[in-house]
């Protein structure tokens, strides 16, 4: 992986930046110790590290204003990181750069039932948001699978997915507000009672900027009021496209579940040998979960029924209690452990039109076949966000670089019939360089303007989401200005 | 001006040497918008793929909004955002407005429904952002700053928009003895529980509207428990003709009639703020409440301005008042200028007044 070279001049006035760290940050901690800092070198995608300068620790909007504010002045690069989950490097360092982690920054400001919402530090954890407010009855929707660890900065950063978007929208959808400082340490709100502010919608374009537009510190959340009850149901298939156009016919039909969840052969293989869920023996399986009131469920679980069947399943398994549920979900939700069994994996994260599901399924097996490398299948159907899983050993020489390969080939499959790169788990370094393969200089240029005005040095977060030479010449200004 | 195809939009900007007012149908403008010469979307129509199987829909920005509801209840579809309907509305124009109906209490606005667009930038480039998948987080989110950004960066030429299946029922419940004040509590009490409501609102005569829809027997059995439930407030009713649409036909700025006499405003609330700001408002008639409360439609004497709490803001949809209230911060500004001369470095869209507080 490519980065820029550090900047000289930064590291060697590192202990002079520490000091004035330190005498800015008031409870706050900042650690230069490399020992204690390599906790800090890498996030989910651990393929890549590099130690940072330094990381700062704040705990209140005043004090990150404070370290931004120095490091703006010492034309320091910052790192922003919320717990560090990232799956595309969103918060990996580089050697010259300060990471600003909102770790300590996890307090619950405000919580109003009526008005449903909650303000937050942006370094509180997903789950706990929804923790937080359960007892009253209401839940924060988007539930990334990270949720027990990872935080509502970093949702922000890469406007995080989960399993229930389908329903309930993507972390854009459920964000009412934020307070942001930006790289020359001025502290923004941004967003308003239902969402975007009365002229531009910054706080739309903030969202899923990856941490370059400015460091979200506090958040505004929608709670919603929880369900009464949910439900899923398990349907095998005797082919991936025919799970694929069940899919797309349920969802025709005017159904919206919770969730529609599709793992293929190689991933009900491995799931059954590892935690053993009792998954029929077939070649592609869905989980619907629907939500309401126990006839309600009933209702729409008939209706699911009528158009499976049209389909010929191997088999229609219905929960019938609370122990079935969590049998049906089991594998689903120890898929990727089970992935991990079986070696090293790559998770890609491409979208897709729902109606391209078997074309792009066939593409798939095809080129695994022709790589030698297994692929499994275990995604957000109902959506169209795929998770191919490519299994390796990263231990065997040249084995990441044939996986890079393949992934870049899939994804670019992904973008041909009409879909993305990445549907929820952000650009950061991993797909840095397939930028190109979506947008034209036009279409990247336009993107890079808006970090121009928020952030015209290009300090913040400043080698990911374009690939490195369209962006050289913003970042290399910076340096020669300095 | 009326181009025709994406690539005449592009020429005109490049060759225009005064500023543009960058229009659709003309039907939702605000006071101060609409001067001088006009850029119009209108005549780049038609829509360019529909998937009712994906829940997607593109299309050109010129296409009128009743073609593109037409084909979609063709499918038994429609757009979530429940836009207000306005004769001669284009569908580019109601993203630019981020034009929202009742329905943005559960499915959110526009913005939301908006998957990808592709619109013609102050320099005449043609810039695409976003796509035509549920979900996509490749690259800045540009399509959330053009929803709403009313022609000011940009000439919308193509939109890419979720639809959303039409259920098999629909029920609205009515609690006609409510005031304005009062209904706020009921729409809370109704948004608060596991109704799943997708209308909530205070029209007069109705009185306060909830709306519940979905599978026929579970809008049977979520009305019976929502009914006791409202029964705390007042005489619970159904209604029998469309409330919302009526609803949606009143809001000024989105192709309504002008109301006669007097200015209207749109106050945007916490619901918890709406019976405070309607008492810090003596003189002042609640037109309409939706959203759950977080929206006021306001009439006031043509010149005096809204009292507000803190974190309410104004817009003023009909009379002289130009600007959000209260004004943008110093900070919000700055970068709104910035992306503004970005976008449009000649100023070619500027539209003054609306920046101007």
């Amino acid at each position: 992986m490519r980065m820029p070279v550090p900047d000289a001049g930064v590291i060697a006035r590192r202990a002079a930046i520490v000091a004035r760290l330190r005498a800015v940050i008031g409870a706050g901690t900042v650690i230069d110790d490399p020992v204690e800092a390599r906790a800090y070198e890498c996030d989910a995608l651990s393929a890549y590290r590099c130690p940072p300068l330094a990381v700062a620790l704040p705990t209140t909007t005043a004090e990150v204003a404070a370290v931004l504010r120095v490091c703006h002045e010492e034309r320091v690069p910052v790192v922003p990181r919320g717990a560090g989950t990232s799956l595309a490097g969103g918060s990996m360092p580089t050697a010259d750069a300060v990471v600003l982690g909102l770790a300590r920054m996890n307090a619950v400001l405000e919580v109003d039932y009526g008005d449903r919402l909650i303000r937050v530090q942006a370094g509180r954890t997903n789950l706990s948001v929804s923790t937080f407010v359960d007892e009253a009855g209401f839940f924060y929707a988007p539930d990334p699978s990270s949720q027990l660890a990872c935080a509502i900065g970093g949702n922000i950063g890469m406007n995080s997915g989960g399993a229930h978007c389908l329903k309930y929208g993507v972390t854009t959808n459920n964000l009412l507000g934020v307070t942001m400082v930006l790289m020359d340490g001025s502290i923004v709100e941004l967003g308003g009672p239902m969402g975007e502010g009365p002229g531009l919608d910054l706080l739309g374009v903030v969202c899923g900027a990856e941490g370059q537009l400015g460091i979200v510190t506090e958040a505004t959340l929608r709670i919603l009021p929880k369900p009464a009850g949910a439900r899923p149901v398990l349907i095998g298939f005797d082919a991936s496209e025919t799970a694929g156009a069940c899919v797309a016919a349920i969802i025709r039909a005017g159904i919206l579940p919770v969730a529609i969840e599709f793992m293929d052969r190689p991933c009900i293989v491995a799931t059954e040998n590892f935690a053993r869920p009792g998954y029929p023996d077939c070649e592609a399986l869905l989980i619907i979960e629907v939500e309401g009131t126990p006839p309600e469920i009933d209702e729409q679980i008939a209706l699911i029924r009528a158009i499976a069947e049209e389909f010929s399943p191997v088999e229609f398994r219905e929960s019938r209690s609370e122990d079935e549920s969590r049998r049906i979900w089991l594998g689903r939700k120890s898929a990727f452990g089970a992935m991990g069994q079986m070696g090293d994996y790559m998770c890609l994260d491409g979208t897709i039109p729902v109606s391209a599901l078997p074309r792009v399924l066939r593409g798939i097996a095809e080129m695994s076949e022709a790589a030698g490398l297994p692929v499994a299948n275990v995604f957000h159907a109902g959506d169209g966000n795929m998770h191919p899983l490519i299994i390796f050993d990263a231990n065997r020489p040249g084995d990441l670089e044939r996986v890079e390969a393949l992934g870049a080939d899939i994804l670019r499959l992904c973008v041909e019939v009409g879909g993305c790169l990445t549907g929820e788990h952000g650009v950061g370094v991993e797909k840095r360089d397939l930028m190109v393969a979506q947008f034209t200089d036009a279409d990247m240029e336009a993107q890079m303007r808006v970090k121009d005005v928020f952030d015209p040095q290009w300090l913040l977060n400043a080698a990911k989401v374009f690939p490195l030479e369209v962006s050289e010449s913003r970042r290399e200004a910076r340096r020669n200005a300095a | 001006m009326r181009p025709e195809t994406e690539a005449e939009v592009a020429g005109l900007v490049r060759g225009a040497r005064g500023p543009l007012s960058v229009i659709g149908g003309g039907t939702r403008l605000l006071p101060g918008e609409g001067q001088g010469t006009r850029l119009s979307s209108a005549a780049l129509t038609g829509v360019t793929l529909y998937e009712p199987a994906a829940l997607t829909l593109v299309a050109r920005a010129g296409t009128p909004l009743a073609e593109i509801e037409d084909l979609l209840a063709s499918e038994r579809q429609r757009l979530a955002f429940e836009p207000p309907p306005a004769a001669g509305s284009t569908i580019g124009g109601v993203i630019a407005a981020n034009a929202s109906g009742p329905r943005r209490v559960k499915d959110g606005a526009a913005r939301d429904s908006l998957l990808g667009v592709r619109f013609v930038d102050g320099s005449g480039e043609i810039v695409s952002n976003g796509g035509r998948v549920m979900k996509n987080v490749t690259g800045y989110d540009l399509v959330k700053l053009m929803a709403g950004s009313r022609g000011t960066l940009g000439v919308i030429t193509e939109v890419s928009l979720k639809t959303q299946p039409i259920p098999p029922a629909s029920l609205t419940l009515a609690l006609p003895e409510l005031g304005a004040a009062a209904a706020v509590p009921a729409l809370t009490a109704a948004l608060t529980g596991p109704w799943d409501v997708t209308g909530a609102a205070w029209l007069p005569p109705h009185g306060a509207l909830i709306r519940i829809e979905g599978l026929e027997g579970s809008v049977k059995l979520r009305a019976d428990t929502l009914s006791a439930r409202l029964s705390a407030f007042g005489t619970v009713q159904p209604v029998g003709d469309d409330p919302w649409l009526l609803l949606r036909q009143n809001i000024p700025g989105s192709g309504a009639a002008p109301r006669p006499g007097g200015a209207v405003w749109r106050v945007a609330c916490r619901p918890s703020q709406a019976a405070t700001i309607l008492t810090m408002n003596p003189e002042a008639a609640p037109l309409a409440l939706d959203w759950g409360a977080s929206l006021i439609l306001l009439s006031l004497p043509s010149d005096a301005r809204p009292a507000l709490p803190s974190g309410a803001r104004a817009l003023c949809l009909q009379g002289a008042h130009r600007g959000p209230l209260p004004p943008s911060d110093p900070v919000t500004r700055r970068l709104e200028d910035g992306l503004r001369e970005r976008f449009d470095p000649r100023g070619i869209f500027a539209a003054p007044e609306l920046t101007v507080a």
